[in-house]
């Protein structure tokens, strides 16, 4: 085999790149904002009493969690037209990601919130709270800092998994890469340098969450961050 | 062209292709285990840099997309002058990122083995490959069952990605049978409702085992 | 030749030193009661002596073998000699049976008729002879730590080491295994034992060595070393523990 790499030629699609670059931080940052937002409310919601909201809540998650992202965003961008929704290619990413995200959010904040004791609740009825009060500083928040660890993995590999919307022809990093690749036709380097772009995006997610962890929850947290294990998703 | 509807036949098409989604969680299971248990093996080697070399793949492997794996080894495989089916890349991209995840899995749950049991054994003059064998990998396994069932379900999913390069999967055989049919939502509808058939049975499992597990180690 | 010898064990944690140069000797048939407050060294000690924890400097000989970092040396070593701890260890995976056939079997090679024998003779001897198919999330604590002892016993050590093995025990449960030790000592098995059990120590041991601040600071007789302390840190640890 007499291959030479020759990276040299992707400095040329550098743009390009830079572009997809941009669109992937974009997307997963409205998506992590978003989800985790839908995420709460749907915590909240599954935590109250049992009935239809519930039900609602559980069935939703569940159908999320156990189908791929990739047929989600299928449905989203090539389904929803058919019931007369069109959506462009970014919001259709954008949609796919952020009802992906919520269910996996709404599957670790439960959980949070199932951790909470009930003398903590009392003993926030007993310091004269109201309702709203207690739910967001005895059950909402204190929650949210528990399974901080497991959420951060979660907006990571949802970043990761963004890069499946190239499928839909979203022209976030992935399909950057497939373009530049196309037109030069160096596919191994093309594909090396993106995906040591993703590593580094990955880090440096992984980073920022941990600051915004230590600014939000305090060192308890951000300690446990660094040792967090992943829950494992696309 | 002539346009058919999604029918019986469609559907039956649909439910072929599942097999290859199976066929190849399977690869990616046996494959990505296989290299998976020897990182982890590594991961909590008492020598230096094996643990570090493990740690790095780890990192790497869970810090990169599941589809750059598959496209680095798809024109990796074709690089090296080899024109494999798409099946040899889908299994082989599958493996490396299965084993990425189940070794970090499985570090956790030898991590998680009390060091006492360590003592223990190596008081008994056993030798560390005896310490693993006896007694740390049988209790291991007992407490990755929960989340190896639930990481195949991540399996089931992602090898919808393998469609991307043209893998004939349950994923692709819905785009061609909506190529055809022009009926996307019910088409996708359909492909999501299979994969729902295997992954929620294997959710509902990984969830028994882990109430179970945790159920005994309270007693 | 003495069956365990000691020589000026220093023994450091970063920059703690917990050991700082131990000397001592047993011979064949000696019960050795170490005893001292938390912090003094003594398990410390038992753990060095089987190879647990690495010395810093000085020499350990234990039943023919020198205590060394070379793997294939230390299992010879503990081949010959067994050690209990606190929280008995045993593998919940496996029944009491063969929670003690196991080693025998895979590092001694032993055949499977054989082990099983000597297991059940253990069994007897620790007074579980019932328990053999039961699992050890069953047993109380008592009876658990009876089976570690088994389980050490049938290695046949030529010494066994005491890790304060009855201080997770409610004091009913203190007494059979403590009942089980005494009669290990009887039937003349060398031993060393860290233990809060001073009459214990007084009854059964021939010798008892007091740790203070990482040295032996008071060694002797028991019945001797526990009626006429001879320094004030003795005195006052005897009356503490009297109180």
């Amino acid at each position: 085999m007499s291959y030479t790499f020759q990276f040299g030629v992707i400095a040329q699609y550098q743009n390009e790149i830079l572009a997809g670059i941009w669109m992937t931080i974009k997307l997963s940052v409205a998506s992590i904002i978003l989800g985790c937002a839908c995420g709460i409310v749907l915590a909240s919601v599954r935590s109250m009493k049992p009935g239809i909201g519930r039900i609602l809540v559980d069935a939703y998650v569940e159908i999320i969690r156990n189908t791929p992202f990739l047929v989600q965003l299928f449905i989203v961008y090539f389904g929803m037209p058919g019931l007369g929704i069109r959506v462009s290619a970014v919001t259709a990413a954008l949609i796919g990601m952020t009802i992906n995200l919520a269910a996996y959010s709404t599957e670790i904040i439960r959980a949070g919130i199932e951790s909470i004791h009930k003398s903590q609740i009392e003993a926030g009825e007993a310091l004269g709270f109201t309702r709203l009060q207690i739910y967001r500083h005895v059950i909402i928040m204190p929650a949210i800092a528990k399974v901080y660890p497991a959420l951060c993995s979660q907006f990571v590999l949802m970043m990761l998994a963004s890069s499946v919307c190239s499928a839909i022809s979203t022209n976030e990093l992935a399909a950057s890469a497939a373009f530049v690749e196309s037109q030069s036709f160096r596919s191994f380097e093309v594909y090396i340098v993106v995906t040591l772009i993703y590593l580094a995006l990955a880090l440096a997610l992984r980073g920022m969450l941990a600051m915004i962890g230590l600014w939000l929850f305090g060192r308890r947290v951000a300690r446990r961050t660094a040792v967090a294990l992943p829950e494992v998703q696309t | 062209m002539i346009l058919r509807t999604f029918g019986f036949s469609e559907f039956g098409f649909l439910v072929s292709a599942l097999l290859w989604t199976v066929v190849l969680t399977i690869i990616a299971l046996s494959g990505g285990g296989i290299v998976g248990f020897f990182i982890a093996l590594a991961r909590t080697s008492t020598h230096k840099w094996l643990r570090i070399v493990a740690a790095t793949y780890i990192q790497i492997i869970q810090g990169i997309p599941v589809l750059m794996i598959l496209f680095l080894s798809y024109y990796g495989l074709s690089l090296a002058g080899l024109q494999l089916p798409p099946l040899v890349a889908a299994g082989a991209s599958m493996t490396i990122y299965a084993s990425g995840y189940l070794a970090e899995i499985w570090r956790g749950c030898i991590q998680s083995v009390p060091k006492q049991q360590w003592e223990a054994s190596e008081s008994l003059a056993m030798t560390r490959t005896q310490q693993y064998r006896y007694v740390i990998l049988p209790q291991a396994l007992r407490i990755s069952l929960p989340s190896t069932v639930g990481f195949a379900v991540q399996v089931v999913k992602n090898t919808s990605i393998t469609s991307i390069i043209g893998f004939v999967e349950l994923a692709r055989a819905g785009q061609l049978i909506n190529n055809a049919t022009f009926q996307p939502f019910r088409v996708f509808i359909a492909v999501a409702a299979l994969y729902f058939v295997v992954c929620y049975p294997l959710s509902q499992l990984s969830r028994w085992l882990e109430r179970r597990l945790h159920a005994r180690s309270h007693r | 030749m003495p069956e365990v010898i000691v020589e000026n064990v220093h023994k450091s944690f970063g920059m703690v030193e917990v050991l700082k140069g131990v000397s001592l000797t047993v011979e064949r048939g000696e019960v050795i009661a170490l005893i001292g407050r938390s912090g003094s060294g003594k398990s410390t000690l038992l753990r060095c002596i089987n190879g647990l924890e690495k010395i810093n400097s000085g020499r350990i000989e234990i039943a023919g073998h020198t205590v060394s970092s070379d793997p294939k040396q230390l299992r010879a070593l503990r081949t010959d000699v067994g050690i209990v701890f606190q929280s008995y260890n045993l593998f919940p995976h496996l029944s009491v049976g063969e929670n003690i056939m196991l080693a025998p079997k895979i590092v001694k090679n032993v055949a499977k008729a054989q082990t099983r024998e000597t297991a059940e003779r253990v069994l007897k001897l620790v007074g579980l002879s019932e328990k053999f198919d039961a699992y050890p999330d069953e047993l109380s604590g008592g009876q658990q730590q009876r089976v570690a002892i088994a389980r050490s016993l049938a290695m046949q050590p030529k010494v066994m080491l005491f890790d304060e093995v009855t201080s997770a025990l409610d004091p009913e449960l203190t007494e059979e295994v403590l009942n089980v030790m005494e009669q290990l000592a009887r039937d003349g098995m060398t031993m060393i034992l860290v233990t809060h059990e001073m009459a214990f120590a007084r009854r059964v041991a021939t010798k008892t060595i007091f740790m203070h601040q990482g040295k032996i600071w008071e060694e002797g007789l028991s019945k001797q070393l526990f009626s006429d302390p001879q320094t004030p840190e003795l005195r006052q640890f005897v009356k503490a523990d009297v109180k």
